[in-house]
């Protein structure tokens, strides 16, 4: 079917858009310019803190709202950008205490507390390297990552603490402290955060990085093997704030709600660093999706600038258009949606229930920013993911394995989505993974990994993942990750994890299982299964549904083949089945 | 229905959706998302399970009522009664 593309006009005294003309702010643009637009530390060298907080301080804007925090119970703090900079100078003394240095990597582990804002903006002072977690994450994927980051230092909360961590803390020989946010008695082998952070004085300055010096650890996932930590240097801060500016329309006297949790890269990259290098207030909310209380954030808030993903507008659109009518929304100047494509109908939906359409674009951990958007000043086209932003050029390629990559110019052909390196929040490497991180580049390009189409005006279309990895939710889910917590199990010999399609979740984690000789594939094992992937992985990676097979298919090599799996379960052709050990 | 049948219906759809957790020892008016762990999805897997089980209809916005073991039997127990009456 096709979709009418959504023109827009600008509206009264609305801001000028950032972006006023596609084709001349790409002519125009130089990541020199970009990197002037930021002010570098005062006696030289760079820092993301510096510049999302101090620098407005110096400049004389400590007094404006920088962050408002909502609590789940309804209450509310405020914290300036002179509050922030104190804060998080407090923080990172209290790591400088604890003889933490540049470069060693400082976990999070919590909800959407103001102490996580502080945690993130105080380690990146003090030269540390900032690793954020999701909470939702089973202890697994928590362990894997801090064992793979090389943690020093974890900030989480008793409970969580309890839950997903204590077990095993001893078992790492590099982490040292564990902070804990939270008004509970002390516990044993932590620090009390509120305690540390008042002996000292918030005055301790930001420390002088290079560019290229790394900054933020953040968690991906691939197809077989354990998650890739991409590490992002402080020079990032040029694109997301460039970015920001052209792919979010931010201006400083916006109110911005970014809804993503800081344990995703958008949550740090669009929840904490562009925002506030942009000098504009930002809304934290705790709370989970609750389509009533969003509409009233929107609202009692006036927030003017949303960017929020796909789940959670199809759960919006589930709810129906009525609501958002009833709820004075007309602050509302820009929408945008990131994780998995946007569909058609949720771009189409939008502009009816609000009279704007949401703006999909697409980026990836790697990337560090937003590469591909749809603009406030440019036509929509629903159900694509726009076009790249200035400084980025991005382009369709097929390759054989190994090969060097061809661009494919004519359009909407599918291929490999491709982006030519060299933009500042580009990923330097995946942690002790130098292997992985030289197969991403070939030919002088960047595969991304992601199928796309290039249409006759420029613009981008997502086609499907070129791997197994599968995207719910938004999220990036290692089959791999969750194969093996399945096969921990004692009942477990062989298990298969794909992505099926499904209507809220883009796609849900399926699992196949095949079990050992003496064991039932009853409803109770099958409970069972599900609850023990849940306990090691966390809601957001365990599976949602578990199928019982008498055998996987494999490859003659013993690898199972997912794809067919796949396949098989959607009705889909099988494709290439040459190399499927015979019976299965 | 009785209150105590809704109650064990309400406790084996959490059981269905997050069997690791012992859903019959979370306070009744405790938050279900955090209690047990679950997400955004599973509270929805969750309250259509009760709407296919129990043939009552549930308004998406009417979810937040359902979060708690004590809202969600006060919420069905309204529901069956009003249909039943």
């Amino acid at each position: 079917m096709e979709w009418e593309v959504i023109t827009k006009a600008r509206r009264g005294d609305e801001a000028v858009p950032n972006l006023e003309s596609y084709d001349k702010a790409r002519a125009e643009f130089s990541w020199e310019a970009a990197r002037a637009a930021l002010d570098g530390l005062p006696g030289g060298g760079l820092n993301i803190a510096y510049e999302a907080v101090d620098r407005h301080v110096a400049k004389g804007r400590g007094d404006k709202l920088a962050l408002r925090w909502l609590s789940k119970t309804g209450e509310r703090r405020d914290f300036t950008y002179a509050n922030l900079a104190a804060e998080s100078s407090r923080f990172a003394e209290v790591l400088r205490r604890l003889d933490v240095g540049q470069g060693h990597r400082v976990f999070s582990l919590m909800g959407r507390l103001p102490e996580l804002y502080i945690a993130a903006l105080g380690t990146l002072k003090n030269g540390s390297v900032f690793a954020p977690l999701f909470s939702a994450f089973g202890p697994d994927p928590v362990r894997q990552r801090m064992e793979l980051g090389d943690a020093t230092t974890l900030v989480t909360t008793p409970s969580l603490y309890r839950k997903k961590v204590k077990p095993w803390r001893h078992e790492l020989p590099d982490l040292r402290n564990v902070l804990l946010v939270g008004d509970e008695p002390p516990v044993e082998d932590t620090i009390d955060l509120a305690t540390a952070m008042a002996e000292c004085d918030g005055s301790m300055p930001c420390a002088a990085m290079e560019p290229d010096e790394m900054a933020l650890l953040h968690f991906t996932s691939g197809t077989t093997g354990k998650p890739k930590g991409a590490i992002h240097v402080h020079e990032a801060v040029v694109a997301h704030h460039a970015t920001g500016r052209f792919a979010l329309d931010l201006h400083p006297e916006d109110v911005f709600w970014c809804t993503a949790d800081p344990g995703w890269v958008t949550g740090t990259s669009y929840g904490i660093v562009s925002p506030l290098t942009n000098g504009v207030t930002m809304i934290v909310d705790e709370a989970e999706f609750d389509a009533e209380r969003w509409y009233a954030i929107l609202r009692d808030e006036k927030v003017t600038v949303w960017y929020t993903a796909p789940t959670a507008i199809r759960m919006l659109m589930k709810v129906g258009p009525e609501l958002p009518q009833q709820y004075d929304l007309s602050r509302l100047r820009f929408m945008a949606s990131v994780g998995e494509p946007l569909n058609p109908e949720a771009v189409v939906w939008s502009q009816e229930a609000f009279g704007r359409p949401f703006h999909d674009n697409w980026w990836q951990t790697e990337t560090g920013g937003i590469m591909i958007a749809n603009y406030a000043a440019e036509p929509v086209k629903p159900g694509s993911m726009g076009r790249p932003l200035p400084g980025i050029e991005a382009a369709i390629v097929t390759h054989d394995d190994g090969g060097a990559p061809e661009v494919v110019d004519a359009p909407m052909t599918p291929g490999e989505l491709a982006l030519r390196p060299g933009w500042p929040s580009m990923f330097r490497g995946y942690l002790h993974n130098e292997a992985r991180y030289r197969k991403s580049f070939a030919g002088g390009w960047y595969l991304t990994g992601d199928l796309a189409m290039r249409d006759a005006d420029g613009y981008f279309w997502f086609v499907g993942r070129a791997d197994d990895v599968i995207k719910s939710a938004g999220h990036l889910i290692g089959p791999f990750e969750v194969e093996s917590a399945l096969l921990e199990h004692p009942a477990v010999a062989e298990a298969g994890v794909i992505g099926v399609p499904d209507e809220m979740m883009g796609e849900a984690v399926k699992a196949f299982v095949a079990l050992k000789p003496g064991y039932e594939a009853d409803e109770k094992l099958r409970k069972e299964l599900l609850g023990h992937a849940r306990k090691r992985l966390g809601a957001a990676v365990a599976p949602r549904a578990i199928d019982f097979r008498d055998v996987l298919p494999r490859t003659r090599s013993g690898k199972i083949m997912r794809r067919l799996l796949k396949a098989r379960e959607l009705g889909l052709p099988e494709g290439d089945t040459s190399t499927l050990e015979s019976g299965a | 229905m009785t209150p105590q049948d809704i109650r064990a219906a309400v406790i084996e759809e959490l059981e269905n959706i997050a069997p690791e957790a012992d859903a019959s020892a979370v306070p009744g008016d405790a938050d279900l998302r955090e209690e047990l762990d679950i997400d955004s999805m599973d509270v929805l897997n969750f309250v259509t399970a009760l709407h296919k089980r129990l043939k009552v209809d549930i308004p998406d916005r009417d979810q937040p009522k359902l979060l708690t073991i004590d809202g969600a039997v006060a919420y069905l127990q309204e529901k069956l009664a009003a249909r039943t009456g």
